[in-house]
């Protein structure tokens, strides 16, 4: 009788762990252009599709979109699989009753588990979701305040460049993938969008 | 020196700061009724309450914890933990038992939330506590005998 809960932790952490940290090494590639590398595209226009396209690498990478979905559900890893376990948006996008994010994400990330944290950590409203969108429609919906928790452009630009969750997206622990770039990088990408007419891909 | 109280008792810590709440609970306090099952936060056996809500202990770092207030099975009380307990000596729900405190600790705090839950809402809140037994039926039906017995 003794040894059965021990093979059966043994099993579950053998499964478990496989399942929450990635072997997947940052890429090292995963820049992103300076806002000074687009300033020769002459028409504005363009110019401001271009910046917005860079910025684009950011807000279509797994450590933002895992967390935008569209239905209920959150994804995880580079390889964007659901959620494991099983966890739902719930009411205030911070879980279900009895199964909140905080059930296991802390205040930071505690990489010995390979488990993310951050203060705030919860779902984006459904409103905001992209998965599986085109990036032309994305843009569209971070520039309708319906859409993007009432912000205007110049909180729009605040949020991308200051906000610590958008910010956790380059600081994600052991086993992920850092956004692109830098956060700083990211905003100025973003203030120079919104500064140039704030265009958007065709959809 | 980190701060807390475990069970209503006041107690401090001066370790590794990065030490889960799982360690220090079973090697520190002795109290074994929290289990360890996979250490990453997948299986649910060793929830506890944290600020009056569940919380898995092998990822809850001891930094997190100070000024916190932690309830184990062992020191877990209150008409929920009564209707619990009851029905789960009912329906005689564990079978090896090993996943049973987290269980109970999550269907705990699920109740002391939403005293009467659907089926929907118990699969939901009870679906990162895994039984290698597959008690869930068991499971479920408890919960609901113990939300019965809230209401009556």
């Amino acid at each position: 009788m003794q040894k059965w809960p021990i093979l059966i932790a043994g099993a579950l952490a053998i499964v478990a762990v496989g399942a929450a940290v990635s072997a997947k090494q940052p890429d090292p590639g995963a820049t992103l252009k300076s806002v000074q590398s687009f300033a020769s595209i002459p028409d504005e226009k363009q110019r401001s599709l271009a910046l917005f396209q860079e910025a684009g690498k950011v807000i279509t990478h797994p450590r933002c979109m895992n967390c935008h979905p569209v239905g209920d559900r959150p994804f995880q890893g580079d390889d964007r699989h659901p959620h494991m376990p099983m966890v739902v948006r719930g009411v205030d996008n911070f879980g279900a009753i009895g199964m909140r994010c905080t059930t296991c994400h802390g205040p930071s990330n505690f990489d010995p588990a390979g488990v993310p944290g951050h203060p705030e950590w919860h779902v984006a409203p459904v409103e905001m979701g992209w998965v599986g969108k085109p990036l032309g429609e994305i843009c569209e919906q971070i520039k309708d305040p319906k859409r993007n928790g009432g912000k205007s452009l110049e909180e729009l630009v605040h949020h991308m460049a200051e906000d610590s969750l958008v910010g956790w997206g380059w600081n994600p622990g052991v086993g992920r993938e850092p956004a692109p770039g830098t956060q700083k990088e990211f905003g100025e990408l973003i203030r120079a969008w919104v500064d140039s007419g704030a265009v958007c891909p065709a959809t | 020196m980190i701060k807390l109280t475990v069970n209503g008792n006041a107690v401090e810590f001066d370790g590794d700061p990065s030490m889960p709440l799982l360690w220090f609970l079973r090697d520190e306090r002795g109290l074994t009724g929290t289990k360890f099952g996979c250490g990453v936060a997948q299986c649910g056996a060793c929830t506890v309450h944290v600020n009056g809500e569940p919380r898995r202990s092998c990822v809850s770092p001891m930094s997190a914890l100070e000024g916190g207030d932690v309830v184990t099975i062992e020191g877990a009380t209150g008409k929920e933990v009564d209707a619990v307990r009851a029905a789960w000596v009912s329906l005689d729900v564990p079978q090896c038992g090993y996943c049973q405190s987290g269980q109970i600790m999550s269907a705990v705090g699920l109740l002391g939330a939403n005293p009467k839950p659907s089926d929907e809402d118990i699969d939901l809140a009870m679906t990162g506590n895994v039984c290698r037994c597959c008690t869930y039926h068991r499971i479920r039906a408890a919960i609901h005998d113990a939300a019965g017995r809230l209401e009556g």
